[in-house]
């Protein structure tokens, strides 16, 4: 009698031990599954702010040919640069290109500083903050996108959630490297 | 980052239930006392004392935020009016991943400050003062917009609100029960059972009245030590988000050098704000909602090139002591090194003439015999002539610098600083000019002669010794 007893408790526990480890790894699971939307959702932002730029360029340049007309070559570049960076496909090369375009506006800029007019101009002034935003804005999305991997690529290499990732084929993500550091700041010239 | 929210939580809960025992416990132990049964009386108490948590509750969750937005004086704005501060918010919510921005509110005053109210993203607001706009450039801008959406991230508002509600409810019941007992104390007598029965009656009494009178000092107590804990935890993050550590306490030094009570603010709003406008001076201690604020900024400014949670941690340990945690654990897991990035550059005309404003005004407080010491802050100290003590503390960041030698002027000659002592006590001094003249007598004092000063003699109050002031052009 004792012997289906002790039978029964084992099978019981067994049972209860499974349901257990079920439920672990369906909250580990279902955690890496939350962290890897979140890279997602940070990748799509840095998308979104790089679309408000393409989009407020050719206001920018419509506003500095009234005062510069003569610095065609300059603004030419930042024209091809947006449509080349609106035209890119996968990552690589958007990000080529997004970075000729921030070549091309710091290049802008330096020609800004020439033209006190220009300068004093409310409307390019409202402009320039919103560059100054958006390229913050960038930046920042770019961070936060980090920020991301680098919590989901933590949580894939620690014990426990490691062996559920290895289970379920997670995989680390890359982070979004800046190969110029210098990139995000806005130049300043001094004459 | 989560791991923050997701230990704030577990400790929310835990604050919580501890109050709510507390309230509990106070509740039943007052419903004994009245009653005089502890089954029937005890349980009434818990009940009562939760049925006010719940109203109360329910009007903080339902109408808190729009009250304190309002008895603030603060209103809604929209993109246009403040485009750059509406900005900074983005960017912020940007950073911190917030999800959805919060609203942006203004609040017309002089005075530089900063809340924020929201229980979870979707609902949340931030305002700020038209003194603060005026005053901070975009990195200090972003430093306390930063502070904010961290506050709104770390769901602090929902906490605070909980832990709130939950002390005032014991502080009304004490209240309560502590006023009947003065009013009507005599009819708890009459209900007692039996004779021995009344006397530990008596016991009980007292006991309830010592809770009574300690449980909302212990409660407000726990509360404000959270309510400092989660100002550090919202410094660490602004400083993780902006990746500037410095800008947010540039800010701070700004906000709280300038810090005079806005025109609308009262206790209850007052420590949502970022520097307690109710306490501006405060030194901080048990009693304060914000840590003190000097801290705050060293402890950001301490943080080295690191800009992320371990950074801050660091420098905590640095200021407080080797053994003062700020941070949980769970907080600190798995951060890489964070590096603080450079600072924005801005054309800030109105910086360039308020320098060479100052450089002006130092130059001429320098022909006027006044000493300059520069502190680390950058700030510059003037020290006037005839300054007697021989340490001064930066009116800026609080650093003591010592004092060179006090200015001694000889009385018959006029070098501008002359380290001589002169020979013997002084007993003529011979004036240069119409205006202010100030020269040290014999006990060290130092006299300063008025232009309206026409006498022949002076008389020095500390020694009483007695000085012949000659007309300028004698010998």
């Amino acid at each position: 009698m004792s012997g289906l007893f002790a039978i029964m408790m084992v099978l019981v526990l067994a049972l209860l031990s499974a349901g257990v480890l079920a439920v672990v790894i369906i909250v580990l699971y279902n955690g890496l599954v939350r962290l890897r939307q979140q890279v997602k959702n940070a990748w799509s932002q840095i998308d979104v702010q790089l679309k408000r730029r393409h989009d407020l360029i050719p206001n920018l340049v419509e506003t500095v040919k009234g005062y510069a007309a003569h610095e065609k070559e300059t603004l030419e570049r930042v024209i091809q640069a947006r449509s080349a960076a609106v035209k890119a496909q996968g990552v690589a090369e958007q990000s080529k290109a997004e970075q000729m375009l921030s070549g091309a506006l710091g290049r802008l800029m330096l020609i800004v500083e020439r033209y006190p007019d220009l300068k004093a101009n409310q409307n390019f002034l409202a402009l320039q903050e919103e560059l100054t935003s958006t390229e913050n804005r960038i930046g920042f999305a770019r961070q936060h996108f980090n920020d991301m991997v680098m919590g989901y690529n933590t949580k894939i290499q620690t014990i426990p959630t490691n062996i559920v990732a290895g289970l379920f084929h997670f995989k680390e993500e890359d982070f979004f490297e800046i190969e110029e550091p210098a990139e995000r700041e806005t130049p300043k010239v001094k004459f | 980052m989560w791991e923050a929210i997701r230990s704030n939580r577990r400790k929310s809960w835990l604050l919580v239930g501890l109050l709510g025992a507390l309230l509990v416990c106070l509740g039943a132990a007052i419903g004994w006392a009245a009653i005089g049964d502890p089954g029937i009386g005890g349980s009434a108490g818990a009940l009562g004392a939760l049925a006010l948590w719940l109203v109360l509750m329910l009007i903080a969750f339902f109408g808190g935020d729009r009250l304190l937005l309002s008895s603030a004086h603060a209103r809604r704005i929209a993109k246009e009016d403040m485009p750059r501060l509406w900005n900074v918010v983005e960017e912020m919510t940007i950073a911190s991943g917030l999800g959805k921005m919060p609203s942006v509110h203004l609040i017309d005053d002089p005075s530089p400050n900063a809340f924020a109210v929201g229980r979870q993203a979707e609902t949340a607001s931030v305002a700020v003062t038209t003194g603060l706009l005026k005053r901070l450039n975009r990195d200090e801008l972003q430093g306390v917009v930063a502070h904010e959406v961290g506050h709104i991230k770390n769901l602090d508002v929902r906490f605070m609100t909980i832990a709130s509600v939950t002390v005032g409810s014991i502080a009304v019941i004490s209240e309560v029960f502590l006023r009947s007992l003065y009013y009507g104390g005599g009819r708890r007598r009459s209900r007692s059972s039996s004779r021995g029965g009344g006397q530990a009656q008596a016991v009980i009494l007292l006991g309830v009245i010592l809770l009574a009178v300690l449980a909302p000092v212990a409660a407000r107590l726990l509360y404000l030590a959270c309510s400092r804990r989660r100002e550090y935890l919202a410094d660490a993050s602004a400083a993780r988000f902006t990746r500037y550590p410095k800008g947010l306490a540039s800010a701070l030094e700004k906000i709280s050098h300038k810090a005079k009570p806005p025109k609308h603010t009262n206790r209850a709003v007052a420590p949502l704000y970022i520097v307690n406008p109710l306490q501006a001076r405060a030194p901080g201690g048990f009693f304060s909602t914000h840590p003190p604020t000097d801290d705050r900024i060293r402890i950001l400014r301490s943080m080295g090139g690191g800009a992320g949670f371990a950074a801050y941690e660091t420098a905590y340990r640095n200021v407080h002591g080797k053994n003062q945690h700020c941070l949980s654990d769970g907080t600190l897991s798995g951060q890489k090194d964070v590096p603080v990035r450079p600072p924005t550059v801005e054309a800030e005309p109105e910086q360039e003439t308020l320098e060479q404003a100052r450089e002006a005004l130092d130059y001429l407080d320098r022909l006027a015999d006044f000493l300059l010491i520069p502190c680390v802050c950058g700030l510059r100290i003037k020290i006037p002539p005839g300054f007697q003590q021989a340490m001064i503390a930066c009116p800026r960041c609080g650093r003591r610098h010592d004092v060179p030698k006090a200015l001694e002027i000889a009385p018959t000659d006029a070098p501008k600083e002359s380290g001589q002592p002169a020979a013997g006590p002084i007993t003529r001094y011979v004036r240069k000019g119409k205006g202010w003249e100030s020269f040290k007598c014999s006990c060290g004092h130092a006299i300063h002669l008025s232009p309206q000063f026409g006498g022949t003699r002076a008389k020095c109050p500390e020694c009483g010794r007695h000085i012949d002031v000659a007309p300028p052009g004698s010998s």
